[in-house]
């Protein structure tokens, strides 16, 4: 029989160090919530229910602009599709303690930095292992989130200035490792990129909204990089 | 903007999002085998994170050449393979260092 982890200090030992990271993003988003006018129970409340770095980031630019609720709807349907895929991964690591109720329960804390470590357990894992592994998450995101809500408008300028580049410093931590390791990730992130840049800087383009500039980069750059260089399966 | 405009804005991310994550966990308990699909939502990631951090990283900071020295030490940690917290913490850092001396030197 296949070996499981479902421990649940285990996991919970395993979640820390994710959940250090959220404090100093979730800062971040905190801050920049505040900064554009909205209260901090909007922030809190965005990250109790979303708990997601890329989609609350695009979200809140398009809560602040007003935009349609299907922009806000597809937004967050293409900066969040990955996570369809990693769901899709995780059941197949899940032991018979996960039943379909844990399976609605533990969907909700499916984050990029959980699933990473929850597959990276040799065998399969368990529901207690994996109630364990988002306890931590989920408080240093939530706190963060608070502390950068609260303490955002205290902070100097040149403190908050530094602040704006921690998602994106993350974002290049989560693509530049694969991107070096594989031509095809670093083609398509190249494409998206350019695509990106061209929606911003040219007449006419730039006229799109930041949520669709997203969704076609992504649509165009992946969808390329899946035809032109489909993934190698592992038998 | 009125609360409840901001409520129903929180619901339909949290929905979305929510309903991405649970769908293929409860639905699909069976691999994908559609050779496409699956090549696509690889490379998805990617993508998208690549079209959100360009070129909006140039403009995180205060001035563009403070956010162009964090980029240029995110890049590089990022690089040599320096996890998520290192990364962001160091551009951070970088940003306070190029902004303090561009303050001095006006």
């Amino acid at each position: 029989m296949e070996q499981s982890n479902n421990c649940f200090s285990q996991g919970l030992r395993d979640g820390i160090p994710i959940g250090l990271g959220y404090v100093s993003v979730s800062f971040a988003f905190g801050m920049m919530v505040v900064s554009q006018g909205l209260p901090p129970w909007v922030a809190v409340a965005i990250s109790m229910t979303n708990l997601t770095s890329a989609g609350q980031f695009a979200g809140l630019s398009l809560i602040v602009t007003g935009a349609p609720y299907v922009e806000m709807a597809l937004t967050q349907l293409v900066i969040n599709l990955r996570y369809a895929l990693m769901s899709l991964s995780l059941s197949q690591k899940l032991d018979n303690t996960v039943t379909l109720l844990h399976r609605f329960l533990i969907s909700f804390g499916n984050t990029d930095e959980i699933f990473a470590v929850a597959s990276g357990n040799p065998g399969k894992v368990g529901k207690k292992y994996l109630y364990g592994l988002i306890v931590a998450p989920y408080i240093g995101w939530t706190l963060g989130t608070l502390l950068g809500a609260i303490a955002g408008e205290i902070l100097p300028n040149t403190v908050r200035s530094t602040l704006g580049i921690a998602i994106y410093g993350m974002f290049l931590a989560i693509i530049i490792p694969p991107a070096r390791q594989n031509k095809a990730v670093l083609r398509v992130v190249v494409l998206a990129v350019f695509m990106s840049c061209l929606f911003y800087w040219m007449p006419v383009l730039n006229q799109v909204s930041s949520g669709f500039v997203i969704i076609i980069c992504a649509l165009v750059a992946a969808g390329l990089g899946a035809w032109l260089f489909p993934i190698q399966e592992e038998v | 903007m009125p609360t409840w405009k901001i409520i129903s804005y929180i619901a339909v991310m949290a929905l979305v999002t929510y309903l991405i994550r649970m769908l293929p966990l409860t639905l699909f308990t069976k691999k994908i085998e559609n050779h496409f699909v699956r090549s696509f939502l690889f490379y998805v990631p990617y993508a998208v994170l690549g079209a959100m951090t360009f070129p909006s990283i140039l403009f995180s900071t205060d001035y563009f050449w403070s956010a162009l020295v964090g980029t240029g030490v995110a890049l590089i940690l990022a690089f040599c393979n320096r996890g998520l917290l290192t990364v962001a913490l160091s551009a951070c850092g970088a940003v306070y260092i190029t902004e303090l001396l561009l303050r001095i030197l006006q």
